[in-house]
Protein backbone atom coordinates (compact mmCIF):
# COMPACT_ATOMS: atom_id res chain seq x y z
CA UNK A 1 0.00 0.00 0.00
CA UNK A 2 1.21 3.77 -0.63
CA UNK A 3 0.58 5.18 2.28
CA UNK A 4 1.17 8.94 2.44
CA UNK A 5 1.67 10.78 5.82
CA UNK A 6 1.63 13.78 4.35
CA UNK A 7 0.92 15.88 1.34
CA UNK A 8 2.28 19.48 0.95
CA UNK A 9 5.29 20.40 -1.19
CA UNK A 10 7.78 16.92 0.20
CA UNK A 11 6.46 13.55 0.93
CA UNK A 12 7.19 11.44 3.83
CA UNK A 13 6.32 7.43 2.14
CA UNK A 14 6.34 4.90 3.31
CA UNK A 15 6.58 2.18 0.62
CA UNK A 16 7.23 -1.30 -0.22
CA UNK A 17 10.69 -2.96 -1.12
CA UNK A 18 9.73 -4.59 -4.37
CA UNK A 19 13.14 -6.30 -4.81
CA UNK A 20 16.84 -6.64 -4.80
CA UNK A 21 19.17 -7.24 -7.76
CA UNK A 22 23.44 -7.55 -6.62
CA UNK A 23 25.05 -6.08 -9.34
CA UNK A 24 27.68 -9.06 -10.07
CA UNK A 25 29.71 -8.38 -6.23
CA UNK A 26 27.68 -8.99 -2.83
CA UNK A 27 28.49 -5.08 -2.08
CA UNK A 28 26.87 -3.62 -4.79
CA UNK A 29 22.64 -3.77 -4.54
CA UNK A 30 20.03 -1.76 -6.14
CA UNK A 31 17.09 -1.47 -4.31
CA UNK A 32 13.85 -1.09 -6.30
CA UNK A 33 11.10 0.69 -4.59
CA UNK A 34 7.35 1.27 -4.77
CA UNK A 35 7.57 4.79 -6.78
CA UNK A 36 6.52 7.70 -5.11
CA UNK A 37 3.63 9.58 -6.85
CA UNK A 38 6.19 12.86 -7.29
CA UNK A 39 9.03 14.13 -10.03
CA UNK A 40 12.44 14.67 -9.53
CA UNK A 41 15.46 16.39 -10.87
CA UNK A 42 18.65 14.10 -11.16
CA UNK A 43 21.00 15.22 -8.78
CA UNK A 44 18.05 15.09 -6.02
CA UNK A 45 17.95 12.75 -2.94
CA UNK A 46 15.77 10.70 -0.65
CA UNK A 47 15.96 9.29 2.89
CA UNK A 48 16.05 5.83 3.89
CA UNK A 49 15.46 4.48 6.78
CA UNK A 50 13.32 0.37 6.99
CA UNK A 51 10.44 0.37 9.76
CA UNK A 52 12.60 -2.53 11.05
CA UNK A 53 15.36 -0.40 12.38
CA UNK A 54 12.88 0.91 15.09
CA UNK A 55 15.59 2.39 17.44
CA UNK A 56 18.72 1.32 15.94
CA UNK A 57 20.64 2.63 13.45
CA UNK A 58 19.50 5.42 14.62
CA UNK A 59 19.50 7.95 11.45
CA UNK A 60 18.22 7.55 8.06
CA UNK A 61 20.30 7.08 4.89
CA UNK A 62 20.67 9.55 2.34
CA UNK A 63 20.60 8.07 -1.27
CA UNK A 64 21.09 9.96 -4.72
CA UNK A 65 17.86 8.98 -6.79
CA UNK A 66 18.86 6.74 -9.05
CA UNK A 67 16.10 6.18 -11.83
CA UNK A 68 12.65 6.45 -11.45
CA UNK A 69 10.21 4.89 -13.87
CA UNK A 70 6.17 4.32 -13.67
CA UNK A 71 7.03 0.66 -11.84
CA UNK A 72 9.71 1.51 -9.44
CA UNK A 73 12.12 4.19 -7.97
CA UNK A 74 15.91 2.64 -7.82
CA UNK A 75 18.40 3.36 -5.99
CA UNK A 76 22.17 2.43 -6.42
CA UNK A 77 23.78 1.16 -2.81
CA UNK A 78 27.45 0.39 -2.01
CA UNK A 79 28.17 -1.35 1.04
CA UNK A 80 29.99 0.69 3.00
CA UNK A 81 29.00 0.59 6.84
CA UNK A 82 26.29 -0.69 9.15
CA UNK A 83 23.26 0.73 7.44
CA UNK A 84 24.24 -0.21 3.94
CA UNK A 85 24.75 -3.39 5.31
CA UNK A 86 21.26 -3.51 6.62
CA UNK A 87 19.42 -2.50 4.07
CA UNK A 88 21.65 -4.72 1.47
CA UNK A 89 20.02 -7.48 3.13
CA UNK A 90 16.58 -6.34 3.52
CA UNK A 91 13.42 -8.32 2.59
CA UNK A 92 11.28 -7.81 -0.45
CA UNK A 93 8.09 -6.46 0.84
CA UNK A 94 9.57 -5.06 4.10
CA UNK A 95 8.41 -1.56 4.56
CA UNK A 96 10.81 1.25 4.18
CA UNK A 97 10.42 5.22 5.14
CA UNK A 98 11.36 7.10 2.54
CA UNK A 99 11.25 11.44 2.00
CA UNK A 100 11.85 13.16 -0.94
CA UNK A 101 13.11 14.42 -3.50
CA UNK A 102 15.31 16.42 -1.05
CA UNK A 103 17.88 19.33 -1.98
CA UNK A 104 18.50 21.11 -4.94
CA UNK A 105 19.25 19.05 -8.21
CA UNK A 106 21.37 19.50 -11.39
CA UNK A 107 20.09 22.83 -13.57
CA UNK A 108 19.82 21.46 -16.54
CA UNK A 109 18.81 22.66 -19.99
CA UNK A 110 18.24 20.53 -22.67
CA UNK A 111 19.91 22.10 -25.56
CA UNK A 112 23.53 22.32 -23.73
CA UNK A 113 25.86 20.04 -24.23
CA UNK A 114 27.08 17.96 -20.47
CA UNK A 115 30.45 16.51 -19.91
CA UNK A 116 29.46 14.34 -16.98
CA UNK A 117 32.32 13.11 -14.54
CA UNK A 118 31.88 10.19 -12.12
CA UNK A 119 33.91 8.66 -9.43
CA UNK A 120 33.00 5.29 -8.72
CA UNK A 121 29.19 5.44 -6.98
CA UNK A 122 28.76 9.09 -7.62
CA UNK A 123 27.34 7.53 -10.87
CA UNK A 124 24.58 7.46 -9.35
CA UNK A 125 22.37 10.47 -9.95
CA UNK A 126 23.56 10.10 -13.82
CA UNK A 127 21.91 6.79 -14.55
CA UNK A 128 18.11 8.58 -14.51
CA UNK A 129 19.89 12.17 -16.36
CA UNK A 130 21.32 9.72 -18.99
CA UNK A 131 18.45 7.53 -19.78
CA UNK A 132 15.77 9.91 -20.08
CA UNK A 133 17.91 12.83 -21.64
CA UNK A 134 16.03 12.96 -25.10
CA UNK A 135 18.99 13.84 -26.92
CA UNK A 136 22.32 11.65 -25.26
CA UNK A 137 24.16 12.61 -27.75
CA UNK A 138 25.02 15.77 -25.97
CA UNK A 139 26.01 14.03 -23.14
CA UNK A 140 29.91 12.44 -22.45
CA UNK A 141 30.95 10.14 -19.76
CA UNK A 142 33.97 9.78 -18.13
CA UNK A 143 33.70 6.89 -15.35
CA UNK A 144 36.58 6.49 -12.64
CA UNK A 145 36.08 2.95 -11.03
CA UNK A 146 37.76 1.29 -8.31
CA UNK A 147 36.01 -2.12 -8.43
CA UNK A 148 35.08 -3.95 -11.38
CA UNK A 149 33.30 -2.26 -13.99
CA UNK A 150 30.61 -4.36 -14.01
CA UNK A 151 29.44 -3.55 -10.17
CA UNK A 152 28.07 0.05 -11.62
CA UNK A 153 25.39 0.57 -13.80
CA UNK A 154 27.50 2.22 -16.73
CA UNK A 155 26.87 -0.76 -19.47
CA UNK A 156 23.11 0.40 -19.58
CA UNK A 157 23.56 4.19 -20.20
CA UNK A 158 22.90 4.85 -23.89
CA UNK A 159 25.15 4.20 -26.80
CA UNK A 160 24.68 7.47 -28.38
CA UNK A 161 26.34 8.61 -25.56
CA UNK A 162 30.62 9.33 -26.09
CA UNK A 163 31.24 6.92 -22.78
CA UNK A 164 35.02 6.23 -21.18
CA UNK A 165 35.61 3.91 -18.10
CA UNK A 166 38.48 4.04 -16.25
CA UNK A 167 39.67 1.19 -13.41
CA UNK A 168 41.71 2.62 -10.48
CA UNK A 169 43.66 0.61 -8.66
CA UNK A 170 46.84 2.16 -6.84
CA UNK A 171 48.03 5.39 -6.32
CA UNK A 172 49.60 5.32 -10.43
CA UNK A 173 46.36 4.48 -11.71
CA UNK A 174 44.72 7.12 -9.53
CA UNK A 175 47.62 10.19 -10.74
CA UNK A 176 46.60 9.09 -14.38
CA UNK A 177 42.55 9.41 -14.04
CA UNK A 178 43.52 13.07 -12.60
CA UNK A 179 45.71 13.56 -15.66
CA UNK A 180 42.48 12.83 -17.72
CA UNK A 181 40.40 14.63 -15.88
CA UNK A 182 42.51 17.75 -16.35
CA UNK A 183 42.93 17.36 -19.50
CA UNK A 184 39.00 16.61 -20.55
CA UNK A 185 38.25 19.16 -18.62
CA UNK A 186 40.55 21.97 -20.20
CA UNK A 187 39.74 20.52 -23.64
CA UNK A 188 35.71 20.46 -22.96
CA UNK A 189 35.52 23.83 -20.44
CA UNK A 190 33.43 26.32 -22.34
CA UNK A 191 31.60 23.99 -24.69
CA UNK A 192 28.73 23.59 -22.39
CA UNK A 193 28.85 22.56 -18.62
CA UNK A 194 30.52 19.85 -16.45
CA UNK A 195 28.45 17.74 -14.08
CA UNK A 196 30.03 16.04 -11.06
CA UNK A 197 29.71 13.64 -8.19
CA UNK A 198 32.06 11.15 -6.70
CA UNK A 199 33.94 10.99 -3.49
CA UNK A 200 35.33 13.83 -1.74
CA UNK A 201 39.29 13.38 -3.16
CA UNK A 202 37.61 13.14 -6.93
CA UNK A 203 35.47 16.59 -6.20
CA UNK A 204 38.80 18.09 -5.03
CA UNK A 205 40.63 17.23 -8.27
CA UNK A 206 37.39 18.43 -10.40
CA UNK A 207 36.59 21.30 -8.44
CA UNK A 208 40.49 22.25 -8.93
CA UNK A 209 40.75 21.84 -13.05
CA UNK A 210 37.27 23.58 -13.11
CA UNK A 211 38.58 26.68 -11.67
CA UNK A 212 41.42 26.38 -13.02
CA UNK A 213 40.08 26.49 -16.53
CA UNK A 214 37.18 28.89 -15.26
CA UNK A 215 34.84 26.26 -17.22
CA UNK A 216 31.07 25.89 -15.43
CA UNK A 217 30.32 23.32 -13.28
CA UNK A 218 28.18 21.82 -10.92
CA UNK A 219 29.13 19.79 -8.52
CA UNK A 220 27.50 17.34 -6.12
CA UNK A 221 28.80 16.39 -2.55
CA UNK A 222 28.21 13.61 -0.17
CA UNK A 223 28.11 14.48 3.36
CA UNK A 224 27.03 12.66 6.60
CA UNK A 225 23.55 13.41 7.18
CA UNK A 226 21.07 12.88 10.17
CA UNK A 227 17.74 14.05 8.98
CA UNK A 228 17.81 15.40 4.99
CA UNK A 229 15.57 18.30 5.49
CA UNK A 230 18.01 21.49 7.10
CA UNK A 231 17.42 20.43 11.30
CA UNK A 232 20.79 18.50 12.10
CA UNK A 233 23.52 20.85 10.74
CA UNK A 234 25.35 17.69 10.37
CA UNK A 235 25.77 17.82 7.01
CA UNK A 236 27.75 21.66 6.19
CA UNK A 237 30.19 22.07 3.55
CA UNK A 238 31.72 25.77 3.16
CA UNK A 239 30.92 28.18 0.65
CA UNK A 240 32.43 31.49 -0.87
CA UNK A 241 29.48 33.51 0.27
CA UNK A 242 27.55 32.20 2.71
CA UNK A 243 30.56 30.32 5.13
CA UNK A 244 29.34 26.80 6.32
CA UNK A 245 25.79 25.60 4.92
CA UNK A 246 23.77 22.83 4.82
CA UNK A 247 24.38 20.58 1.93
CA UNK A 248 20.79 18.68 2.37
CA UNK A 249 19.10 21.75 1.07
CA UNK A 250 21.54 24.53 -0.53
CA UNK A 251 23.19 21.51 -1.90
CA UNK A 252 23.77 18.46 -2.96
CA UNK A 253 24.30 20.27 -6.08
CA UNK A 254 26.60 23.30 -5.93
CA UNK A 255 28.25 25.69 -8.73
CA UNK A 256 31.87 25.08 -8.54
CA UNK A 257 32.68 28.15 -7.80
CA UNK A 258 30.86 28.58 -4.93
CA UNK A 259 32.49 25.42 -2.77
CA UNK A 260 35.42 25.69 -0.79
CA UNK A 261 36.53 22.18 -0.74
CA UNK B 1 -8.89 13.05 25.50
CA UNK B 2 -7.97 16.66 26.69
CA UNK B 3 -4.33 16.63 26.78
CA UNK B 4 -3.83 20.13 27.19
CA UNK B 5 -1.08 21.11 29.93
CA UNK B 6 -0.54 24.30 32.10
CA UNK B 7 3.13 24.88 32.19
CA UNK B 8 2.60 27.87 35.49
CA UNK B 9 1.19 30.08 32.39
CA UNK B 10 1.98 28.69 29.52
CA UNK B 11 -1.06 26.40 28.17
CA UNK B 12 -0.47 23.86 25.69
CA UNK B 13 -2.86 21.89 23.45
CA UNK B 14 -0.71 19.07 24.20
CA UNK B 15 2.22 17.51 25.97
CA UNK B 16 4.20 17.11 23.04
CA UNK B 17 6.42 19.55 21.65
CA UNK B 18 9.77 19.39 19.74
CA UNK B 19 13.46 19.98 21.53
CA UNK B 20 15.56 22.36 20.20
CA UNK B 21 18.14 21.85 17.88
CA UNK B 22 16.51 19.11 16.30
CA UNK B 23 13.86 20.44 14.62
CA UNK B 24 15.38 23.51 13.18
CA UNK B 25 13.19 26.71 13.25
CA UNK B 26 9.78 24.54 12.36
CA UNK B 27 9.58 25.58 9.04
CA UNK B 28 11.89 22.48 8.07
CA UNK B 29 9.08 20.69 8.86
CA UNK B 30 6.19 22.19 7.50
CA UNK B 31 6.30 20.08 4.66
CA UNK B 32 5.94 16.41 6.89
CA UNK B 33 3.14 17.54 9.11
CA UNK B 34 0.99 20.16 10.73
CA UNK B 35 2.93 22.33 12.89
CA UNK B 36 -0.42 23.54 14.48
CA UNK B 37 -1.01 20.12 15.56
CA UNK B 38 1.99 20.38 18.25
CA UNK B 39 2.31 21.46 21.89
CA UNK B 40 4.75 24.11 21.00
CA UNK B 41 7.54 24.33 18.81
CA UNK B 42 11.16 24.96 20.21
CA UNK B 43 13.17 26.62 17.51
CA UNK B 44 17.30 25.75 17.29
CA UNK B 45 19.06 27.65 19.91
CA UNK B 46 19.93 31.36 19.26
CA UNK B 47 22.69 33.84 20.11
CA UNK B 48 23.00 37.72 19.45
CA UNK B 49 25.04 37.28 16.55
CA UNK B 50 24.77 34.68 13.91
CA UNK B 51 27.24 31.71 14.75
CA UNK B 52 28.69 29.27 12.12
CA UNK B 53 29.27 26.76 14.46
CA UNK B 54 32.13 24.26 14.64
CA UNK B 55 33.93 22.36 11.70
CA UNK B 56 32.64 18.99 10.13
CA UNK B 57 32.36 16.01 10.80
CA UNK B 58 30.19 17.58 13.65
CA UNK B 59 27.84 14.37 13.97
CA UNK B 60 28.27 10.59 14.68
CA UNK B 61 26.11 7.72 14.99
CA UNK B 62 26.48 5.32 18.25
CA UNK B 63 24.81 2.61 19.29
CA UNK B 64 20.81 3.49 19.55
CA UNK B 65 22.06 7.22 19.52
CA UNK B 66 24.30 9.81 18.14
CA UNK B 67 26.58 11.88 19.46
CA UNK B 68 26.77 15.79 18.23
CA UNK B 69 29.07 18.58 18.29
CA UNK B 70 27.05 21.59 16.08
CA UNK B 71 28.50 24.51 18.29
CA UNK B 72 24.87 26.23 17.99
CA UNK B 73 25.68 27.46 14.62
CA UNK B 74 22.27 29.78 14.24
CA UNK B 75 20.92 32.57 11.61
CA UNK B 76 21.01 35.21 14.86
CA UNK B 77 18.31 36.60 16.76
CA UNK B 78 18.00 39.09 14.41
CA UNK B 79 17.57 37.30 11.39
CA UNK B 80 15.19 34.94 12.92
CA UNK B 81 12.87 37.56 14.11
CA UNK B 82 12.63 38.59 10.18
CA UNK B 83 12.89 35.43 8.44
CA UNK B 84 11.66 33.13 10.05
CA UNK B 85 9.30 34.01 13.43
CA UNK B 86 6.71 35.49 10.84
CA UNK B 87 6.25 32.26 9.11
CA UNK B 88 5.57 30.06 12.18
CA UNK B 89 1.86 29.73 13.17
CA UNK B 90 2.59 31.27 16.71
CA UNK B 91 -0.94 32.13 17.24
CA UNK B 92 -2.27 28.47 17.01
CA UNK B 93 0.34 26.79 18.51
CA UNK B 94 2.97 28.21 21.00
CA UNK B 95 6.54 29.22 19.81
CA UNK B 96 9.24 28.40 22.39
CA UNK B 97 12.54 30.27 21.68
CA UNK B 98 16.21 28.84 22.71
CA UNK B 99 18.72 30.60 24.29
CA UNK B 100 22.43 31.12 23.73
CA UNK B 101 25.06 33.75 24.84
CA UNK B 102 28.47 33.69 26.24
CA UNK B 103 27.63 35.39 29.31
CA UNK B 104 24.89 36.80 31.45
CA UNK B 105 25.26 40.02 30.52
CA UNK B 106 24.43 38.77 26.74
CA UNK B 107 21.81 35.90 28.27
CA UNK B 108 19.82 39.32 29.53
CA UNK B 109 20.18 41.43 26.51
CA UNK B 110 19.08 38.24 23.96
CA UNK B 111 16.34 37.65 26.58
CA UNK B 112 15.07 41.06 26.69
CA UNK B 113 14.97 41.14 22.65
CA UNK B 114 12.59 38.07 22.88
CA UNK B 115 10.43 39.00 25.51
CA UNK B 116 9.35 42.32 23.24
CA UNK B 117 8.27 39.76 20.51
CA UNK B 118 4.34 38.81 20.86
CA UNK B 119 4.80 36.18 18.60
CA UNK B 120 7.30 34.25 21.08
CA UNK B 121 5.10 32.27 24.18
CA UNK B 122 8.15 31.49 26.18
CA UNK B 123 11.65 31.24 26.42
CA UNK B 124 14.23 28.40 27.18
CA UNK B 125 17.60 29.08 28.47
CA UNK B 126 20.72 26.88 27.42
CA UNK B 127 22.71 26.55 30.63
CA UNK B 128 23.93 22.80 29.31
CA UNK B 129 25.12 23.15 25.64
CA UNK B 130 28.75 20.71 26.04
CA UNK B 131 29.71 21.92 22.52
CA UNK B 132 31.00 25.68 22.94
CA UNK B 133 33.96 26.80 25.09
CA UNK B 134 32.00 29.96 26.64
CA UNK B 135 28.86 29.66 28.48
CA UNK B 136 26.68 27.09 27.64
CA UNK B 137 27.38 24.33 30.20
CA UNK B 138 29.71 26.01 32.73
CA UNK B 139 26.40 27.90 33.97
CA UNK B 140 24.78 24.96 34.08
CA UNK B 141 26.98 22.90 36.28
CA UNK B 142 27.63 25.34 39.32
CA UNK B 143 24.11 26.14 41.04
CA UNK B 144 25.39 29.55 42.13
CA UNK B 145 26.13 30.46 38.52
CA UNK B 146 22.89 28.70 37.00
CA UNK B 147 20.98 30.98 39.78
CA UNK B 148 22.80 33.76 38.51
CA UNK B 149 21.82 33.36 35.06
CA UNK B 150 18.24 32.58 35.88
CA UNK B 151 17.79 35.73 37.75
CA UNK B 152 19.44 38.22 35.21
CA UNK B 153 17.05 36.40 32.65
CA UNK B 154 14.31 37.29 34.78
CA UNK B 155 15.00 40.86 35.60
CA UNK B 156 15.59 41.50 31.50
CA UNK B 157 12.42 39.72 30.51
CA UNK B 158 9.86 39.82 33.80
CA UNK B 159 6.51 38.76 31.59
CA UNK B 160 7.19 36.01 29.55
CA UNK B 161 7.51 32.12 31.05
CA UNK B 162 11.63 31.32 31.64
CA UNK B 163 11.98 27.46 31.29
CA UNK B 164 16.04 27.02 31.87
CA UNK B 165 17.29 23.74 30.61
CA UNK B 166 19.58 21.99 32.71
CA UNK B 167 22.41 19.72 32.50
CA UNK B 168 23.22 15.79 33.42
CA UNK B 169 26.63 16.31 32.97
CA UNK B 170 26.58 17.56 36.73
CA UNK B 171 27.37 15.97 40.23
CA UNK B 172 23.72 16.22 41.43
CA UNK B 173 21.22 17.49 39.26
CA UNK B 174 18.52 18.42 42.05
CA UNK B 175 20.81 20.94 43.49
CA UNK B 176 20.78 23.03 40.52
CA UNK B 177 17.35 22.29 39.60
CA UNK B 178 16.34 23.75 43.33
CA UNK B 179 18.62 26.77 42.24
CA UNK B 180 17.04 27.39 39.56
CA UNK B 181 13.65 27.76 40.58
CA UNK B 182 14.42 29.94 43.57
CA UNK B 183 16.32 32.51 40.77
CA UNK B 184 12.93 32.41 39.32
CA UNK B 185 12.33 29.89 36.71
CA UNK B 186 9.28 29.06 36.02
CA UNK B 187 9.45 25.72 34.17
CA UNK B 188 12.82 22.99 34.01
CA UNK B 189 13.69 20.98 31.28
CA UNK B 190 15.67 18.55 30.96
CA UNK B 191 17.99 16.82 29.81
CA UNK B 192 20.47 18.32 27.08
CA UNK B 193 22.74 15.89 26.00
CA UNK B 194 25.76 14.23 27.81
CA UNK B 195 28.99 14.29 26.95
CA UNK B 196 30.26 11.27 24.77
CA UNK B 197 32.99 10.78 22.35
CA UNK B 198 33.81 7.94 19.74
CA UNK B 199 37.17 6.87 17.74
CA UNK B 200 37.89 5.24 14.82
CA UNK B 201 40.70 2.81 15.99
CA UNK B 202 42.12 3.02 11.92
CA UNK B 203 42.41 6.41 11.61
CA UNK B 204 43.05 7.01 14.87
CA UNK B 205 41.00 10.34 15.08
CA UNK B 206 38.08 11.14 17.04
CA UNK B 207 35.39 10.74 15.00
CA UNK B 208 34.13 14.27 15.77
CA UNK B 209 35.97 17.49 14.25
CA UNK B 210 35.49 18.82 17.97
CA UNK B 211 36.55 15.58 19.49
CA UNK B 212 34.26 15.65 22.31
CA UNK B 213 30.39 16.03 21.54
CA UNK B 214 26.88 15.39 23.19
CA UNK B 215 25.17 11.71 23.14
CA UNK B 216 21.43 11.88 22.55
CA UNK B 217 18.80 9.65 21.69
CA UNK B 218 17.17 6.13 22.50
CA UNK B 219 20.49 5.48 24.66
CA UNK B 220 20.25 8.19 27.41
CA UNK B 221 16.71 7.44 28.11
CA UNK B 222 17.21 5.70 31.16
CA UNK B 223 19.47 8.33 32.15
CA UNK B 224 16.98 11.44 31.42
CA UNK B 225 14.43 9.12 33.03
CA UNK B 226 16.01 8.72 36.46
CA UNK B 227 17.11 12.39 36.39
CA UNK B 228 13.50 13.78 35.81
CA UNK B 229 12.00 11.94 38.08
CA UNK B 230 14.83 13.22 40.56
CA UNK B 231 14.18 16.76 39.98
CA UNK B 232 10.54 16.35 39.74
CA UNK B 233 10.63 14.92 43.25
CA UNK B 234 12.37 18.28 44.78
CA UNK B 235 10.87 21.44 42.60
CA UNK B 236 7.03 22.45 42.68
CA UNK B 237 7.16 23.78 38.86
CA UNK B 238 7.00 22.52 35.95
CA UNK B 239 9.12 19.67 34.57
CA UNK B 240 9.41 19.14 30.80
CA UNK B 241 11.63 15.66 30.11
CA UNK B 242 13.21 14.86 27.15
CA UNK B 243 16.32 12.43 26.22
CA UNK B 244 15.81 9.47 23.55
CA UNK B 245 11.92 10.19 23.30
CA UNK B 246 10.84 8.22 20.18
CA UNK B 247 6.93 6.80 20.80
CA UNK B 248 3.87 7.97 22.75
CA UNK B 249 5.33 5.24 25.03
CA UNK B 250 8.41 7.06 25.94
CA UNK B 251 6.19 10.11 26.45
CA UNK B 252 3.88 8.87 28.95
CA UNK B 253 6.90 7.24 30.72
CA UNK B 254 8.56 10.43 31.61
CA UNK B 255 4.97 11.97 32.23
CA UNK B 256 4.23 9.08 34.63
CA UNK B 257 7.87 10.17 36.66
CA UNK B 258 6.37 13.15 37.43
CA UNK B 259 6.86 15.64 33.94
CA UNK B 260 4.15 17.51 32.61
CA UNK B 261 5.20 17.70 28.84
CA UNK B 262 7.88 16.16 26.75
CA UNK B 263 10.10 17.22 24.17
CA UNK B 264 11.57 15.21 20.87
CA UNK B 265 14.53 15.72 20.11
CA UNK B 266 16.76 13.37 18.23
CA UNK B 267 13.79 11.11 16.74
CA UNK B 268 13.13 13.42 14.47
CA UNK B 269 16.05 12.70 12.21
CA UNK B 270 14.51 9.14 12.43
CA UNK B 271 11.41 10.22 10.76
CA UNK B 272 10.36 14.04 10.15
CA UNK B 273 6.56 12.76 10.62
CA UNK B 274 7.04 11.56 13.45
CA UNK B 275 6.53 14.04 15.76
CA UNK B 276 3.29 14.75 13.92
CA UNK B 277 2.35 11.16 14.48
CA UNK B 278 3.19 11.18 18.47
CA UNK B 279 0.55 13.91 18.98
CA UNK B 280 -1.92 11.48 17.71
CA UNK B 281 -1.31 8.34 19.03
CA UNK B 282 -1.08 10.00 22.55
CA UNK B 283 -4.52 9.98 23.39
CA UNK B 284 -5.23 6.32 21.91
CA UNK B 285 -2.55 5.03 24.24
CA UNK B 286 -3.86 7.01 27.43
CA UNK B 287 -7.69 5.47 26.35
CA UNK B 288 -5.81 1.94 25.50
CA UNK B 289 -4.48 2.19 29.35
CA UNK B 290 -7.70 3.41 30.79
CA UNK B 291 -6.30 6.70 31.78
CA UNK B 292 -9.08 9.27 32.44
CA UNK B 293 -6.46 12.58 32.22
CA UNK B 294 -3.14 13.79 31.82
CA UNK B 295 -3.17 15.00 35.19
CA UNK B 296 -4.39 11.82 37.09
CA UNK B 297 -1.47 9.78 34.80
CA UNK B 298 1.14 12.30 35.98
CA UNK B 299 3.49 11.52 38.44
CA UNK B 300 1.46 8.30 38.92
CA UNK B 301 4.62 5.95 39.35
CA UNK B 302 4.01 3.55 42.18
CA UNK B 303 7.32 2.73 44.25
CA UNK B 304 7.46 0.22 47.13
Amino acid sequence: MHNTCQTKSRFCDRVRLLGLDFAGHPDFVHLYLEPPSWDYTPGQFVMLRPEIWVQDPIWPRPFSICEKTPEYMRIFVQVVGRGTSLLSSAVPDSEINMWGPLGRGFRLSLDKRYLILAGGMGIAPFVGLCKEHPYPGKLSLIFGHRMDRSCYPFDELPGEMQRQSMRQTNQEDMEHFGRVLQEQIARFAFKGEILACGPMPFLQVVHKHVLETGAPAQLSVETRMACGVGACLGCVVETRSQGLVQSCVQGPVFDAGELVL
Amino acid sequence: MNTSVDLGGLRLKNPIMSASGTFGYGLEFAPYGDLQKLGAIVVKGLSLQPRSGNPPPRITETPCGMLNAIGLQNVGVEKFLREKLPFLPADKTPVIANLYAQGAGEFAELAAILGDEPKVSALEINISCPNVRCGGVQFGQDPEAAAFVTRQVRRACPDKPLIIKLSPNVMDIRVIARSVQEAGADIISLINTLGGMAVDIHSRKPRLANTVGGLSGPAVKPVALKMVYEVCGVVDIPVIGLGGICSARDALEFIMVGAHAVQIGTANFMRPDLIFDLVDELPVLLAELGVESLEKFRGSLETA
